[in-house]
């Protein structure tokens, strides 16, 4: 089988890749997609708040799925269901397999990377104690209640306050049980604020900073945990261990973009993000292989990942039509300093640039009255205010096309966190 | 007077809002840095409401649950009334997004509508 594009996801960065991809010109497109519906997470996600930067509206994660879904079945865009992605080469030859083909190779033009991201599990949280049943990560149980209609447990202990942490505190209080605790071993929580206050505020569900669960006890089923208080190391402290029975751990401590494929090309990765390293095109180290959404950095909105998906469509269609200029190798480094952690993209070719470029990261710890410094090689160009930075959320600032053109001699962009 | 503190929820700011509500009822807020702050505390103290989402059993589809939402929001002490009625709902595929599933819930005149389409299994 040859096709121009092939896209490996149909969450929502593949499907917003795909349409992007489409209205872009690229003819035969196809989307691979492992679960037996598109959508990817947003399925599981029921909460509303999709969709405010894209839409204007709240939307639910179905209700934002279905959109984009009906698009890419409007345009035709093929996909296949239940077809899982076993290793893609560097020829851009991409090899799946599912039950009515069994193993198959796709030659393509491009390939536009979007497998998403995973949660961290306990095995790498290295929490002692036993390994009974009742021990979920959080998207799990989202999962179980959500889509199967089936409650994971009925006394809840909480570990990790990220987004999905938050919202299944709230989903499983609505569903009858009793949500005792959520613990952060950072001094401040992952999670957006708003969820903060409606998911736990809103019922009444205490959430403790600086604590962390240091043994599960329980041979069969969980029988309960035990929190205790952590130093400035993140070192549980002597003396402030709490034993709180409940039946189900919940673990919300972090996601992982899922790189397996990624790595075995040999795609030069990001220790930061556990991404691939993406130019401005948000090409990837191997020339017509793209990354987009949670696979390349985790996002915190889903209007950001539909944004971004649309760039490495319309890039990867480009591509495969000999549009994007080749890579003359004047290459501008983007560099993360002093409390900004990475940036995405991290090099810029300025030819290959459009007007506008927009750089995303995160920052490492919470800022109040603080600036983003963007510098030019040495020299600062620009500072903009931030009444407020935050590791839970996703910064980003425009870069001109037009400025790094004039620049002379630019090697180097440089952003900062400024006080 | 009563007096209540609230977090905004506006932007990742969250500024801390006290909320006064004077005894002839009328409602002053401060600590906020814009005025959808202002805004958003008089709500939340006079007339807080919440969209609620949660999902109802359905028959003969492709997932043994539906994803719902009440089309606007209800107020917020009848959170747990509306997810009691919806526990009780058992509706039946094909359901498609946006279908009125329960016309008036718990008293509120909210409808509840589904935000997701389920084909009906034997279809596939």
């Amino acid at each position: 089988m040859t096709v121009d594009i092939v896209i490996i996801g149909g969450g929502p960065a593949g499907l917003a890749a795909a349409i992007a991809a489409k209205e872009a010109g690229a003819d035969h497109i196809l989307i691979l997609e492992r679960d037996k519906e598109l959508g990817g997470i947003l399925n599981q996600c029921i909460h509303n708040g999709f969709g405010l930067h894209t839409f204007h509206e709240e939307l639910t994660g179905p209700e934002y799925a279905e959109r984009f879904i009906r698009k890419v079945k409007e345009l035709q865009v093929p996909y296949m269901l239940e077809t899982i992605v076993v290793s893609v080469g560097k020829d851009k030859t991409v090899t799946a397999m599912n039950r009515e083909k069994g193993l198959f190779k796709i030659e393509a033009g491009a390939v536009i990377l979007a497998m998403g991201c995973r949660e961290r599990a306990r095995g790498a949280l290295n929490i002692p104690g036993y390994r009974p049943a009742g021990i979920y990560s959080a998207g799990t149980a989202q999962r179980y209640v959500n889509m199967e209609g089936r409650m994971p447990g009925k006394e809840v202990v909480i570990l990790g306050s990220g987004d999905i942490g938050l919202i299944m505190a709230r989903r499983m209080t609505l569903e009858g049980a009793k949500v005792k605790l959520v613990a952060e071993i950072m001094p401040y929580s992952g999670g957006l604020k708003r969820n903060i206050v409606q998911c736990l505020d809103d019922y009444g569900i205490p959430l403790k900073l600086n604590h962390t669960v240091i043994d599960i006890k329980g041979k069969e089923r969980v029988e309960s945990v035990t929190v205790a208080q952590v130093d400035e190391n993140r070192k549980p402290v002597p003396g402030t261990e709490e034993e709180i029975s409940c039946d189900t751990l919940l673990l919300s401590c972090g996601l992982i973009p899922e790189n397996e494929l990624s790595k075995e090309v040999g795609i030069l990765m990001n220790p930061v993000t556990a991404g691939p390293v993406v130019n401005e095109s948000l090409e990837t180290s191997e020339a017509g292989i793209f990354a987009c959404g949670n696979v390349l950095h985790v996002h915190d909105l889903v209007d950001y990942v539909s944004g971004e998906a649309r760039t490495a469509g319309e890039k990867a269609a480009a591509y495969v039509k000999g549009k994007l200029p080749e890579p003359k190798g004047e290459t501008v480094t983007v560099a993360a300093e002093s409390g900004v952690r990475y940036t995405v993209p991290s090099k810029l070719e300025p030819a290959r640039m459009e007007e506008e470029q927009v750089v995303r990261f995160r920052v490492d710890n919470i800022y109040r009255n603080a600036y983003i410094g963007v510098y030019f090689n040495d020299q600062c160009v620009k500072k903009i205010r931030r009444p407020m930075l935050a590791p839970g959320e996703m910064e980003q600032v425009k870069l001109r096309k037009a400025d790094i053109e004039q620049y002379g001699g630019l090697q180097k962009i440089t952003l900062k966190v400024e006080s | 007077m009563e007096k209540k503190e609230l977090v905004c929820i506006c932007c990742p700011l969250g500024c801390g809002l006290t909320a006064v509500i004077e005894d002839n009822g009328e409602v002053r807020i401060s600590g906020n840095t814009c005025s959808r702050g202002g805004e958003y505390g008089k709500k939340e103290m006079t007339a807080p409401t919440r969209i609620v989402t949660t999902t109802v059993r359905i028959k003969g589809g492709t997932l043994p649950a539906l994803s719902v939402k009440t089309k606007d929001g209800v107020p917020k002490d009848k959170i747990t009334e509306c997810i009691s009625c919806l526990q009780e709902v058992e509706t039946e595929a094909p359901v498609c997004v946006g279908d009125v599933i329960v016309e008036d819930i718990a008293g509120t005149g909210v409808s509840v509508v589904a935000t997701k389409s389920i084909e009906r299994y034997e279809e596939l």
